[in-house]
């Protein structure tokens, strides 16, 4: 395997280094050991649902209500496994384990494009995976190491990285007027929602509400013509 | 925090783990090798962009927990050459590189 398959990777990895390095820093502020930081950076590996877990653990909140947010927040991630599904279906069982084991915002992104163009392989898609998750747990580890020193990262803009990947990603995958009306949508939906205070739904609402509107536009004028 | 011990944390981690990994696996492991009804196909297959715009909308209307369309609210400017380049070049790289250097430029010079 060339290391250069492993591209597709690279963007996510700029994103997950100072993302996770910021999330190493809050969770050891908020009172978690090294060693419970850098777990959930490997057993769960969700990016936002994991900052919003440190935030209820300081809180104090109790264990049952930090598991049911960290659901609602992550249950997104049943549409990104229902999408890709069909891509997936000469693959083996253990390999659909581990694919969905890292599913997360940026890795859905990245191979949903990917696997449009035909690069399905399972052995390269793992490994994308597995490199985006080792930048997790890395930036997650030197957050750990470096909470007394440094911790803004802003002077580099690094915390753009990730916003920008996701233009790039939506952009990408644009390739008609009806997934630009779909789009757009999805977007002024959940911002629409999100100032409704229907903060934890918007992103789930939103994409079923547009994604509908794209399936039923066309079938209605597949039928008519 | 002062009253929650290791073994509580880790046990919450785990049900992190397993309420995170359970949407991720389910749908892939029931729905692939199936024949699928046209209009599922089709539901489907505008997921991707639905889902990407809803992230990603609220990541640039919101600065510090509020709607924001001010000039000094960065994500959203630097959106702009950010989606010239990609619509123009089809590059992810470029893209990402092009956000950043604007976004901390403008940090370098308006202080923002």
């Amino acid at each position: 395997m060339r290391v250069q398959k492993l591209a597709p990777a690279a963007p996510v990895v700029m994103g997950y280094l100072p993302i996770g390095f910021a999330y190493g820093v809050l969770a050891m502020n908020a009172g978690l050991t090294p060693f419970e930081t850098i777990t959930m950076s490997v057993v769960v590996y969700a990016g936002s649902a994991q900052l919003m877990a440190v935030s209820l653990f300081q809180a104090g909140i109790n264990p049952f209500s930090i598991i049911a947010t960290t659901f609602i927040v992550n249950l997104r991630h049943f549409l990104f496994s229902a999408s890709l599904a069909p891509y997936l279906d000469r693959w083996q069982k253990g390999q659909v384990a581990a694919f969905c084991y890292e599913l997360t915002d940026e890795t859905f992104g990245v191979h949903s494009l990917r696997f449009a163009r035909g690069e399905n392989a399972a052995p390269i898609t793992l490994a994308i995976n597995l490199t985006c998750q080792l930048a997790w747990v890395a930036g997650t580890v030197l957050g750990v190491l470096a909470v007394s020193l440094i911790t803004d990262v802003k002077p580099f803009a690094l915390d753009y990285a990730l916003p920008a990947m996701f233009i790039a990603l939506l952009i990408l995958q644009i390739k008609n007027k009806l997934h630009l009306v779909v789009a757009l949508t999805g977007g002024l939906l959940s911002m629409l929602l999100w100032l409704s205070h229907v903060t934890q739904w918007n992103v789930i609402l939103a994409t079923l509400l547009a994604a509908t509107l794209g399936a039923g536009w066309k079938t209605w004028t597949k039928r008519r013509s | 925090m002062e009253n929650m011990d290791q073994t509580t944390v880790l046990i919450t981690l785990l049900g992190m783990s397993l309420v995170t990994y359970l949407p991720r696996l389910l749908p892939a492991w029931f729905l692939r090798g199936r024949e699928l009804p046209p209009f599922l196909v089709a539901w489907l297959s505008y997921v991707p962009v639905a889902v990407l715009a809803a992230l990603l909308f609220p990541s640039l209307l919101v600065k510090n927990g509020e709607f924001s369309l001010q000039w000094n609210n960065l994500y959203l400017w630097a959106a702009i050459p950010a989606i010239f380049t990609a619509w123009k070049t089809k590059n992810m790289f470029l893209t990402v590189l092009v956000g950043m250097a604007v976004v901390a430029l403008a940090r370098l010079i308006f202080r923002v």
